[in-house]
């Protein structure tokens, strides 16, 4: 029996884009030569700028976006299931077990449903009762795992505030008794007080049913304080990988150097020293040719900057990788 | 010497189907040139609705109280009522910039027109004088190519680009005043980074009077001279930032601080604050703050007190429901 839950094998994902009906078609390479491997139990941390390919990597490990090349294969208890050459009776047991909770709780709630049809529906869904009496009972014992009374199931989403929705979408997400949960950008749009509770009732359940986790988060301190192992994405590459102490103390990467510098500090006499960076993210049309971050970097060596240089991470400490041209320049 | 802005016991009303919902209660707040009010809060504190009174940009079924005062440059702006006048503070005196770029530009016209139109309407200059003083201002902000960024649409612009084209458009007719409402909020950090140094540097160039509105506290440690904090409508503390950072007094801002995850103190667990914000339209009786309070007195938890700013050290303030109760 493997130890990991999911390994990513050079995965890649790419993209048809045509400007207009004349142009040629192009490929865009959302995601590049992906490696990673999820423990069982671990809480992995996905970070990143907005289009840097996180959320497409996340969707290709659960299997809703199509994988161009490489694979990603699922470690169930005795069977393996390899997602890009997958059966549709596979899929389906597959989706049972991997689950999503995306990031805006007012758009990602039916307004027409009741909170118990929308906990239900997976479960009908997917035919995993079989009476209306099982049904109720598994809504009943999930919503009150997640924090919800039961008074609450007869409402419509429009009666609950941020939090209270994000419990929603939570327990719709672990009803069907997953073993791995893809939170992607699940507390960015509530405020700081109520994203606290949601976070602890996330470590609170994974300890509860043993769940696996792919966090995705654009928001560093919120990954620092609940990831085991984090990742940090940049136009579609990982530049550094590492456990989540090791990553934050001391970042090898100058994308994660200038990402941490870049968190305003809450100590009004600590005026932040922001390693800024100059422009912003390249589109991922026209990516940079060698190392990606070079456009960007602070103090890119000579080979960088012509673009000689290949990426790929190599570890530089037990478990720290980063990308070899940040190791090779400095 | 008078400040530049005053707002003096301001309340403001919706008037709705469902009755009269109360966004902001008895709020005072002043401004002086060259500072930066940051106001804090979650969503559906009145953060917003405090700034847009002053340009008086809230929808037609708000109402006002009558002994309500927003003094600008010893003028009376809840007083004013022809076009004349507001078109003084809206785009004149006071600039807005908002969160969200892409659905404050119109979509369908370039960006240099808009910005020359808007100075038109303000300056007494002609089209050139515009265009220059528009392409100036976009290099200032740090556009590159700025000639031909005026004659482009915003969605070819990066949200980053957006927002200094926004910020450049604000402060091309020279305000006196500028209302930020949450502008970093919508962009990465090493893009928020960029600007928020850029409004830093711009503010000092003009001396121009700021207020900062955002949820998030790391930012206003880093902008703002003053803080005010506000919950449910009511502002429950409010001083210098270094002062309210370090040593808050209300339970609500010690609650915010606590709720924020630390990079530095990773083994702090994460304490929210419990509860939700009550609906607006059932506003707790007496200090708004009592139904998530963690240790109310009876008579607060009762609702028998009543709210009301004291002076705890020179230039802090803190609700003194708080106070009393312990």
């Amino acid at each position: 029996m493997s130890e990991n839950l999911i390994s990513v094998n050079n995965v890649s994902v790419d993209f048809d884009y045509q400007e207009n009906f004349i142009s040629k078609k192009q490929k865009i390479h959302a995601v590049n030569n992906i490696n990673i491997k999820i423990k069982k139990g671990s809480f992995f941390g996905l970070v990143g700028e907005s289009g840097s390919g996180k959320t497409t990597l996340g969707r290709a490990i659960l299997g809703a976006n199509k994988i161009s090349s490489g694979n990603v294969i699922f470690h169930d208890d005795e069977t393996d299931y390899d997602l890009t050459n997958i059966n549709k009776q596979d899929l389906k047991e597959y989706r049972k077990k991997a689950q999503l909770i995306f990031q805006d709780p007012y758009a990602a709630l039916s307004p027409r449903m009741t909170v118990r049809d929308i906990i239900a529906e997976p479960l009908e869904v997917m035919r995993i009762t079989n009476s209306r009496q099982e049904t109720d009972d598994r809504v009943r014992d999930i919503a009150s795992k997640c924090r919800l009374n039961l008074e609450h199931l007869r409402r419509f989403p429009h009666a609950f505030s941020g939090g209270q929705r994000q419990r929603i979408s939570i327990a719709r997400a672990l009803v069907s008794n997953p073993k791995f949960i893809v939170a992607d950008e699940s507390v960015a749009a509530l405020d700081v007080s109520i994203q606290a509770d949601i976070l602890n009732l996330l470590k609170q359940l994974q300890n509860e049913l043993n769940l696996t986790y792919l966090f995705i988060s654009h928001d560093l301190s919120v990954v620092a304080h609940v990831c085991d192992i984090v990742a940090v994405m940049y136009l579609g590459h990982i530049v550094e990988m590492a456990p989540s102490r090791k990553l934050f103390k001391n970042p090898k990467h100058s994308y994660t150097k200038a990402l941490l510098s870049s968190i305003p500090s809450i100590d009004p006499e600590n005026k932040s020293k922001a390693i800024e960076l100059k422009g912003e993210i390249p589109s991922a049309l026209n990516p940079p040719s060698g190392c990606v971050f070079r456009t960007r970097c602070p103090n890119p060596c000579d080979n960088c900057r012509n673009g000689n240089t290949e990426m790929g991470l190599i570890e530089v400490e037990p478990g720290h990788w980063v990308d070899q041209c940040c190791v090779n320049c400095n | 010497m008078s400040h530049l802005l005053e707002v003096k016991n301001l309340d403001v009303k919706f008037d709705t189907d469902e009755g009269q919902i109360t966004a902001v209660e008895n709020i005072s707040i002043s401004i002086d040139q060259g500072e930066v009010l940051g106001i804090v809060g979650e969503s559906g504190s009145g953060k917003s609705v405090t700034a847009k009174s002053i340009m008086q940009l809230n929808s037609g079924n708000t109402l006002y109280n009558e002994d309500a005062e927003i003094i600008l440059d010893n003028e009376n702006v809840l007083k004013f009522t022809s076009k004349q006048d507001l078109k003084k503070i809206r785009g004149g005196k006071v600039s807005m910039i908002f969160q969200e770029p892409m659905a404050s530009f119109a979509p369908a016209i370039k960006i240099g027109n808009q910005m020359v139109e808007q100075l038109l309407i303000h300056k007494n200059i002609n089209k050139d004088e515009a265009k220059s003083i528009s392409i100036n201002m976009l290099k200032r902000v740090g556009i590159a190519d700025a000639e031909k960024r005026f004659n482009q649409y915003a969605f070819e612009l990066s949200g980053g680009m957006r927002q200094r084209a926004m910020i450049a458009m604000a402060l091309s007719t020279m305000p006196k005043l500028l209302l930020a409402d949450e502008p970093t909020t919508a962009l990465d950090v090493t893009i928020q980074a960029q600007v928020i140094n850029l409004i830093k540097d711009i503010i000092k160039e003009y001396q121009m009077g700021v207020i900062f509105i955002t949820h998030d506290l790391g930012v206003i440690a880093q902008v703002a001279d003053h803080v005010a904090v506000m919950y449910l409508g009511s502002v429950v503390e409010k001083g210098p930032v270094n002062e309210i950072l370090k040593n808050p007094k209300h339970p609500y801002t010690k609650g915010l601080l606590e709720a924020l995850p630390d990079i530095n103190n990773l083994d702090e667990p994460l304490r929210p604050i419990p509860g939700n914000i009550p609906s607006p339209l059932d506003r707790p009786t007496g200090c708004v703050f009592r139904t998530r309070c963690p240790n109310p007195c009876d008579n607060c938890r009762n609702g028998n007190t009543e709210m009301g700013l004291i002076e705890v050290e020179p230039g802090h303030w803190v609700d003194q429901c708080c106070i009393n109760c312990g």
